[in-house]
This record gives structure tokens, sequence and C-alpha cells, in this order.
């Protein structure tokens, strides 16, 4: 045994050796990954972030310089403090503070200590940041926003989070990513491909050369310019009629599908979220919860489309053949059945055909319709699938599938929605508001703006989109690729006929412009809030959709104006309007652009807040701005009037 | 002179072979650990990898001169050569040259030499002497004394000059006087010393005491025959006197880099920002070296293109730390296969001189296996940080000329007195 005792150690030493090898070689998964090398240095070469273009080659967004103060921790040494605090205007808590966040980050990568100093702190910090070893100045390009509109649309760029990080590797610390808009849709297409050079550092962290002579090195790749669909200065008008209001515009080009305004009221500059202010400015608007700025309500809000959706079960009624254009409906102010009745405001004995039903939005008229789809084969099951599949062939119901990231559902029941509330017995009665486009019926602006751009087409629409043209690249084929409806195109001139004498001589003929035919919807639409856990209505939505002309279409759109009261009040100034400067590049109607500039809604949203009580619909009031606010409102569209002359 | 024409056949060219391997290897490695930028020029004789390129021609020379003296002169001489070895490190005090905090070295012209190197090897020589004196029985208290003294000699002068790890390598010679009949018992002292050190640093005195004592006297209950309960309440008092008793020492003799060291290995210390500075001093090496080696993985980054080796992240990579750099280049496979290699020629040279049929031999090849084994032992277990840092090189591989003469010296003797094998009767 005696001789054995090395012998054994030795072994069981050698033994012990290759194992611990074993474990940090290969074992020990971030072995010989250049990126987690502390010894080589990542210096990335970040290439210019895209322009982005407005339909008529207007300049949107571009790039500025900005200068971030970065930190690697584990290489800072022992500094003033006071000064470095002073320097970078911030206290000495928030220093320690944000030294602890890069700690934890990593001690041993860059990360961002402050960002985005202005020019005149840069100036100041870049002779003296050689005193503080560790800390180092970097610059990047920022979105310099050449217009205050559109920030819906456009989005904006901000430093990645953790979670950016994690779904793609591709990002690092301190890096731009698009949020929102355009700038999330085509963020690949914007941002370009960094490059990244690998230097080998020494261990006093000195710069020794490139590592393997830059074998592995890459070049940036230069982000792309898009083009997007939008008429800034369509949106900008739209934005500036929409002031004192809340709601959602969106206008299409039927021919296309694309987006030529898209209007989320109440808006906000874009260029609040560039720079060192954007996280304050950010959080300000995130916290307004009454007024909700960051909340899409063109993508996001889900309303009850009311009439507009009349004109949907005018079509399916013809193209299941339950009525003919011709036939006549007798409305004797309203619609009867078991014992009930649905108020309609025709005078007794109105006697409708198609178009009149149209025109008068008459309520009586579209019961009977959507009572005839549902019992067609005497199954109001099966009708209301029927129905229901008929509605979806328009982009209802579902996600439409544009470039832009947030948006909502909608609804378009079916038999299986009401599986709970009717389980055995069914009758097209139960859900006859569904008929005059409220009960279970909810779109957004934009599904709505694509209903009415299929009805334009006579049976067909482009998926919209926001994308126009993307530098030296084919825009996606889905977006170029017609969908059609399941209803025929003969089965929409009747529709289209009604809407035309909407404008007319029905709910919108106090909207007409001169030489251009319109044809349009009101819609009115019942809403309510919770007050102290009260359901408390709240005035009516004023709704408007129209197309124009009527004749090779070249605008279609779908207008919510929240609390307007009815559709005409508020809703359809502002479509007639957007529809005149579209087609026309100029105002006839200024009296109905006045009017809007004058009068503010901001009172009917104050109203659940107020604690006292209030009255709508009948008793609420047409408020007007402040003679100051109507003169300012005047200028901005003086100017805005102004650059399209110059432009 | 010459009693046998063939005796050059005798040789042991397998111990040579390995000797050569290691210590070839041990340049191209130097090479990648100093060398700075592109362009190397091996005569380059200002750069570390040119200096020891000089020392391995000199080594040719040293070998040729070792296996031209007669084997006996090492018997013979072996006192005188362990009294000129303990002069020239006394003289230290005197003339000696601080280095990094060590005055372990002499400095003649531009060159330093370091005796406790060769120190080793007088030792060697000296204890093997000794054992096979007719008069020695190693199993009496005397002779255990006696013995003692030879060895803590150096010990204790490489200590006093700073030179902590050359101090535990005497503890090599434990091994051989085991072999040679050292009492079991100094074994069981030992072993038992070491887990009673760690246990109670690293879980206090009391736990360390209550777990030897339910140990000892559980093996009392169990084990009743013969045994006198004296001895074990007196192993178990002894048990807890020096749980408590390593931590005073811990405390109050060691000092504090030595503490920090132990510290760091045991995880005893908690507090982050003491934690943070040890990263930024010593434990900076050792983790860089484990990165170093981490990043080699299984097949390794490849000769001169290891980012720690070429940054030089790793200090003293080229001594100390080599090995780090023979992770890092050549990866799982090829410090495996330098792991092996030593383990093959430590196994070899103990095969060898249980073959010795004299004692004196045979004591002095024990010796030279368990030197080498406890240098490969503490510098690649502290590169890969299983034992604490202790400053040692790795034999024939870490950069210096002291260290690779006194080991070809080491190694050399043992290769003569083995060829001498047959002509012992
Ligand atoms: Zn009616």
């Amino acid at each position: 045994m005696r001789q054995f005792l090395l012998y054994i150690v030795i072994v069981l030493a050698g033994l012990l050796f290759i194992s611990r090898l074993f474990y940090l070689q290969i074992y020990n998964p971030n072995s010989n990954n250049l990126f987690e090398d502390n010894a080589i240095r990542k210096v990335y070469d970040y290439p210019k972030r895209g322009f982005v273009f407005d339909r008529n080659g207007e300049l949107l967004v571009s790039n500025q310089p900005s200068y971030d103060v970065m930190v690697i921790p584990r290489e800072v040494k022992p500094l003033d403090t006071l000064e470095f605090c002073s320097l970078l205007k911030i206290d000495k808590e928030r220093f320690k503070e944000k030294y602890k966040e890069a700690y934890n980050y990593s001690p041993r990568l860059p990360y961002v200590f402050i960002p985005q100093l202005s020019k005149a702190d840069y100036a100041v910090l870049q002779e003296k940041m050689r005193k503080f070893e560790g800390f180092y100045i970097q610059k990047r390009s920022l979105r310099h926003y050449q217009t205050s509109i559109g920030a819906n649309v456009l989005g904006s760029i901000s430093e990645v989070r953790n979670r950016d990080m994690e779904n793609d590797p591709y990002y690092k610390s301190g890096d731009l990513i698009g949020r929102e808009g355009v700038e999330a849709s085509y963020e690949e297409i914007l941002r370009g491909v960094k490059g990244i050079k690998f230097i080998q550092k020494d261990r006093f962290n000195r710069n020794i050369g490139p590592y393997k002579d830059g074998i592995y090195d890459t070049i940036p790749v230069q982000g792309k310019d898009i083009t997007i669909t939008i008429d800034a200065e369509l949106q900008a008008y739209g934005e500036l009629l929409m002031r004192n209001k809340r709601g959602g515009i969106v206008a299409l080009e039927p021919s296309s599908g694309e987006i030529l305004a898209m209007i989320a009221a109440p808006s906000f500059d874009p260029n609040l979220l560039v720079g060192r202010e954007r996280s304050k400015n950010f959080t300000k608007l995130f916290r307004d919860s009454i007024a909700k700025p960051l909340f899409n309500r063109s993508l996001q809000g889900v309303y009850e489309p009311g009439s507009p959706f009349k004109l949907m079960n005018a079509l399916i009624a013809l193209q299941e053949g339950v009525m003919t254009p011709n036939e006549i409906v007798t409305c004797n102010g309203g619609y009867h059945y078991g014992g009930r009745v649905m108020g309609c405001h025709c005078a007794y004995g109105t006697r409708n055909n198609m178009v009149g039903g149209i025109m008068h939005s008459c309520n009586a008229y579209f019961a009977t319709a959507y009572r005839k789809i549902l019992d067609k084969n005497g199954n109001a099951s099966e009708g209301i699938d029927k129905w229901s599949s008929h509605a979806k062939s328009f982009g209802l119901g579902n996600f439409l599938g544009y470039d832009l990231q947030i948006g909502q559902k909608g609804r378009i029941p079916d038999r299986d929605y009401y599986k709970y509330v009717y389980p055995n017995t069914f009758y097209s009665t139960y859900t006859i508001s569904n008929a005059i486009g409220q009960g279970e019926v909810a779109t957004t602006p934009i599904q709505l703006a694509n209903m009415i751009a299929a009805i334009a087409n006579r049976g067909y629409f482009y998926t919209p989109h926001i994308i126009k043209k993307i530098e030296g690249q084919d825009i996606p084929e889905k977006y170029t690729t017609p969908k059609h409806t399941t209803i025929d195109k003969e089965n929409f001139e009747p529709v289209i006929e009604g809407m035309l004498q909407v404008y007319k001589q029905g709910t919108a003929s106090a909207l007409q412009v001169p030489d251009i035919e319109i044809c349009g919807k009101t819609g009115t639409v019942e809403n309510f809030t919770t007050i102290d856990s009260t359901r408390t209505q709240l005035t009516d939505h004023s709704i408007f959709v129209a197309f124009a002309p009527k004749d090779n279409p070249k605008i279609a759109l779908a207008v919510f104006v929240e609390n307007g009261y009815w559709g005409s009040r508020f809703a359809g100034r502002v479509a007639s309007l957007l529809i005149e400067k579209h087609l026309k590049g100029e105002i006839t109607r200024t009296d109905l652009e006045d009017w809007l500039l004058r009068h503010t809604l901001e009172h009917e949203y104050e109203k659940p807040y107020s604690g006292e009580p209030f009255g709508i619909n009948r008793n609420t009031t047409l408020e007007q701005v402040s003679p100051e606010e109507y003169k300012e409102l005047k200028e901005e569209l003086a100017k805005l009037n102004n650059q399209n002359i110059n432009g | 002179m010459v009693r046998n024409t063939n005796r050059h056949f005798k040789f042991d060219w397998i111990t040579i072979i390995l000797f050569l391997l290691l210590a070839g290897f041990g340049w191209i490695n130097i090479i990648s650990a100093s060398h700075i930028g592109e362009e190397i020029n091996y005569f380059d004789f200002s750069q570390p990898y040119g200096k020891q390129l000089i020392f391995i021609f000199l080594t040719f020379a040293l070998i040729v001169l070792l296996l031209a003296i007669d084997a006996k002169f090492y018997e013979r001489f072996s006192s005188v050569i362990y009294i000129i070895s303990m002069l020239s490190l006394m003289g230290l005090f005197v003339f000696g040259k601080n280095v990094n905090g060590a005055t372990s070295w002499y400095g003649i012209g531009g060159m330093t030499i370091q005796p406790s190197e060769f120190a080793k090897t007088a030792t060697a020589l000296a204890v093997a002497k000794y054992v096979s004196d007719l008069n020695t029985n190693i199993k009496t208290f005397k002779d255990q004394i006696q013995v003692f003294i030879i060895i803590i000699i150096p010990a204790v002068l490489v200590l006093l000059q700073n030179d902590t790890g050359s101090t535990i390598v005497y503890g090599a010679f434990f091994f051989v006087l085991y072999r040679e009949g050292l009492p079991k018992f100094y074994l069981n002292i030992g072993i038992s010393l070491i887990i009673l050190s760690i246990l109670s640093l690293k879980f206090g005195g009391l736990i360390t005491t209550f777990i030897s004592g339910i140990l000892i006297f559980g093996y009392y209950f169990f084990n009743r025959r013969k045994s006198n309960l004296l001895v074990f309440i007196l192993a178990f008092l002894l048990s807890a006197g020096v749980s408590f008793g390593i931590k005073f020492f811990y405390n109050s003799v060691l000092q504090p880099h030595q503490k920090d060291r132990i510290s760091l290995w045991l995880r005893l210390e908690k507090d982050p920002e003491k934690l943070e500075r040890m990263k930024k001093t010593f434990a900076y090496n050792l983790n860089e070296s484990e990165k170093a080696i981490g990043s080699g993985g299984f097949t390794g980054r490849g000769f001169m293109e290891g980012t720690r080796t070429t940054g030089k992240f790793v200090p003293e990579q080229h001594t100390d730390y080599i090995f780090s750099t023979v992770g890092e280049e050549w990866g799982f496979l090829g410090s495996s296969l330098v792991v092996i290699v030593f383990v093959l020629l430590l196994l070899r040279i103990l095969h060898l001189a249980e073959l010795q049929k004299s004692q004196f031999s045979r004591v002095y090849g024990y010796s030279v296996a368990a030197i080498i084994f406890v240098h490969f032992f503490i510098n690649i277990g502290m590169v890969m940080g299983l034992i604490p840092t202790i400053g040692i090189p790795l034999p024939l591989f870490s950069y210096g000329g002291s260290g690779l003469w006194a080991f070809t010296i080491l190694i050399f003797i043992f290769i003569k007195l083995d060829s001498n094998r047959i002509n012992e009767w």
C-alpha cells in the first residue's frame, strides 16, 4: 500500500485536472464567442437610418446627430464625481443609481450612462472627457421630424430594452429600435445593418489592432429610404380639423388600398418623443388616461358602426336575393316586432325603396332586410352565419393585415357568438340591433374605411397599407393583390345610388361640395361610460363614411368623432372637407372649415369627470373655442395653405 | 571511470523524451504568451521567448555534464551539496535582490539566479543520503526528527524570503518518507489536519468540532475491539483544539494577502465591495486565466491566436500562468495532453524509482517525482481555480532559466543514477 499512495494521488490529480478542463472548456457555454470575449472590443458602426417621405416626395423624417455618455463600469477609475455630475447636470444620487444600473447590466460592457446630450453640453463635456476614465461619448443618430403631424403614423425610435435584446440578439445595449408606426413596421428596412469591428485589447484596455486582421469585421449596410402612402398635406389638414375633438379618421385610396391619411385625435407632435426629453414626454402622454393621446383611435378604437353598417345589410339582402332594389318597405315611425318597437324618425307611413331606405337611414327598412336575410331558409342560426361571412369578406371582424403593428379585430357576430346567451332557440329578432349597426357589431375606423373602399370598388379591396415604395425593393405582394368580397358587382349600384342621394337630398345634403359627386352615409351611435359604477349614457358619437367621386373613386373614408351627437354634425363636415381637399387641393366650403375650427367638444369630454349631473344629446350645447385659440387655429390653417402654395 | 561502454543506451529514453516534449511545448507557449505584435524573431534575445531558447540550449550542455559525472559522486557529495545550497539561501539575506516582494534572487551581471530552485535538488539528495544510511531507521522518532530538520531548514529559509510557494514544495518529502516507512500515524494526522482546517474555516469551529466528535466517538462505539477510550477522548480534544486554533491562525498569523487567497478559494468573503477589490487585484489573474482557458473550447484557438494571450490579459502568463495559454490556444485536447504527459512522466519516474536496487537512488527518485508532482498540482490547480493562489512555476513549462535548470538537474541526476542501476553490484 505504501508504494501506491503517490501513484494514486498522481493519477487522481490528473483526472481531477482533466475534469476541470472539461468543465471550463466544454461544459461552460460562454467559451469561444467573440461577443462574450472581453479581450475583444466590439466597435459598432451604425448606418444611417432610412428617411421617410410622404406620397408626394415630401421629406417627413430624417436624422440628426446626438451624443450619449457611455460607461464601462470595470474601467472606471476614481473620479471627481462632483465635477462630473455638474457637467452632466445630474445629482449624485442619480449618478450612483445609473452606475449601479450599468454595473448590473454588465461590469465590462458599454452602457448608456446619459443619453442624448444637448449640443451645448456635448461641447463642454467633450474637452474634459479624458479625465473620466471608463466614460466616453458616443455619437449617434436620432430622428429628426420635419413636421409636427402624423405621430401615430410615423411612430418613433427609442433605446432597446432587455426584452428586445432577448428577442433578437442583433440588438445590443444602446441600440435604437423603432416603436409604433412605420418605424416599427419597417424597422429592419429603415435600420440597415450595423457594421462591427473586432479589436484586440490588451489588459490595460488599450487597442492593439484589429482581431485576426479584421476577417470577422463587417461593414454597415445602409438603411433604406421609404415612401409612405400618407399625403402629408391631407394628414395635416385632418389633424387641424380634429383639434379639440376626439376620434379616428382613416382615408384610403380605393384603387390601391393606400392609406392617404390616418388621424387619431388628440394627436401630439412626434418631436416630443425625440432626444433626452423622450421619456419624460412619453410618460406624460402615457399617463393621460382621459384624452389617451397614445391610443391610436384610427386603428385601435372599436366603435359600433351605426348606420353606415346598413349599407352592408343592403348589400347582403341583394346578394341573398331576399330583397330587390325597388321593393317597398313602409315605415310607421319604426319597426314593430313581437310587441316591441325599434323607433325611426320617418313620418308615419313613409314608403321606402332601397335608395330611400339608405337616404333616410330608415330603421324599419333595414330591420326588415336583416330579418329577411336571417330567415331566408327558415333557420336564423344558418342565416346569421351566412350574414356574418358576407360581412367578414369585407375585412370586418378580424385583423385586416395592414402594415402597422397595432389594431383590433372588431366584431361581427355569428351563431357561435350567441351560443351562451341563446343556447337553444334563436330567432332573427333576438339580434335585430345588428340591422342598424348597433348591438354586437363593432368596427375600427380603418375597417369601416376599408368597407367603404370595397363598396367604392364595387366588390373588392386591397389590404390597406402604409408603405408605398421601398428603395430598391418591391412592396409585399399582399398589398397589390385584390381581395374579393362575396357580393356581386351589380348589387353595389343601388347601394351606391342610395349613398349618392344621402348627399343629394338626404342626411348630408348640407355638406355638398361643388362639382364632386360624393357618396356617403351618416351614423349616430349611442354610447355609454361608467361613472361611479353606474352605466351612464353620453352624447352620441358622430360617424360618417364616404367615397368620391362616384365613378372612378379616389378616396374612401370613415370618420368617427366621439360624442359629436349626429353624423353630419361633426364627422360629415370633416369628411366632406377632406374629400374636397384631396380631390381639388383647395377648399371652397370654407364655411364648414370655419365651423369646425370654431367649435370644440372638450366640454363633452369633461362631463363624465365633472362630478356634476349633465345633459346629453338634445340637452347638450354647442360650444366654441376662445377667440384667442380660434385665431391661433386660423393662423395654423393659413400656414398650411401657404406651405401648399410654396410647396 | 568508464565501467560500461554501452552506458549511453541504459539511459531511460522514455523519461528523456517526455522531458523534451514538455520543455519544447513549454517554449511554444512562452512565445504566445510573451510575443508582442505579429512579427516574431525567435532569436530576439531581449524577449522572454528568445531568452528561454538560450536557456533550453544551455540545458543540453548541462545534461551532457550531468550525465558525464560519475553516479557515485551525487551520493558521496550530497552533504556538501546540501550545505552549499543552504549557504546560498542564507546569503540571500545579505546579497539578495528583491523581485516582486521576494528576496529570492542573486543578480549576476544581467542574469538572476534563484537558489531556492536548486535547494530542492540538494535537499532531495540529502534526504536520500540520510534515509538510505544503514544506521537510519525512519520508524524511530529520533531519525524522524533528524530528517525533519534537513527538510525544515530550506523550507524556513525560503519562507523568510517570502516565497510561500517554495516552502509548500518541501511538503513533497512527506510522500518520500511515507514510502520509506514513516508511520501511518503521520498520514492520518496530515489528512485530518487538512480536512479540519478547511471545515472549520468554512463552517466555523463549533460545527467542525461537533462533526469530528460524532465521527470519532461513532468510530469508537462501532469498533470496540482493543481500543482505549482515552485515546479517542484525546483525539477529540485535539481535533477541537485544531478546529478553534486554525481560526486563530488564520486571523492572527497569516498575512492579509494570504488570508485573502484562502477566503476567495473557500468563498468566505461575503462583502461585495471587498470581493470587488479582490477581483481587481490578485483574483483578477485567476479570473482572467480561467476565462482564457474556458475560451479555448475543445480544440483551442490555435497557436498565437488566443485573444487573452495576445492581449496579455493574464499577468505573469509566461511564468506561473503559462498553463492558461495552453488552455486558450490548444483547447481541451492540448491541455489534457499536457496533463497526461506530466502524469506519464511522474509515473515513469516513480516506476523507475521502485526498480532501484540502491535505497539512495530509490529515495532520490521518489523525491524527484514528489517534488515535480507538488509543483504540477499546485500550479495547474491554481491556474484553474481549484486551490488557493500560490505562486509556483510549472516545471519545464514556465519561463525562467533557474527553474528550467533546477528541474533539469533534478531529473537528470536521477536518470544518471538509474542508468547506473545495472552496475550497482
Ligand atoms: Zn323609417
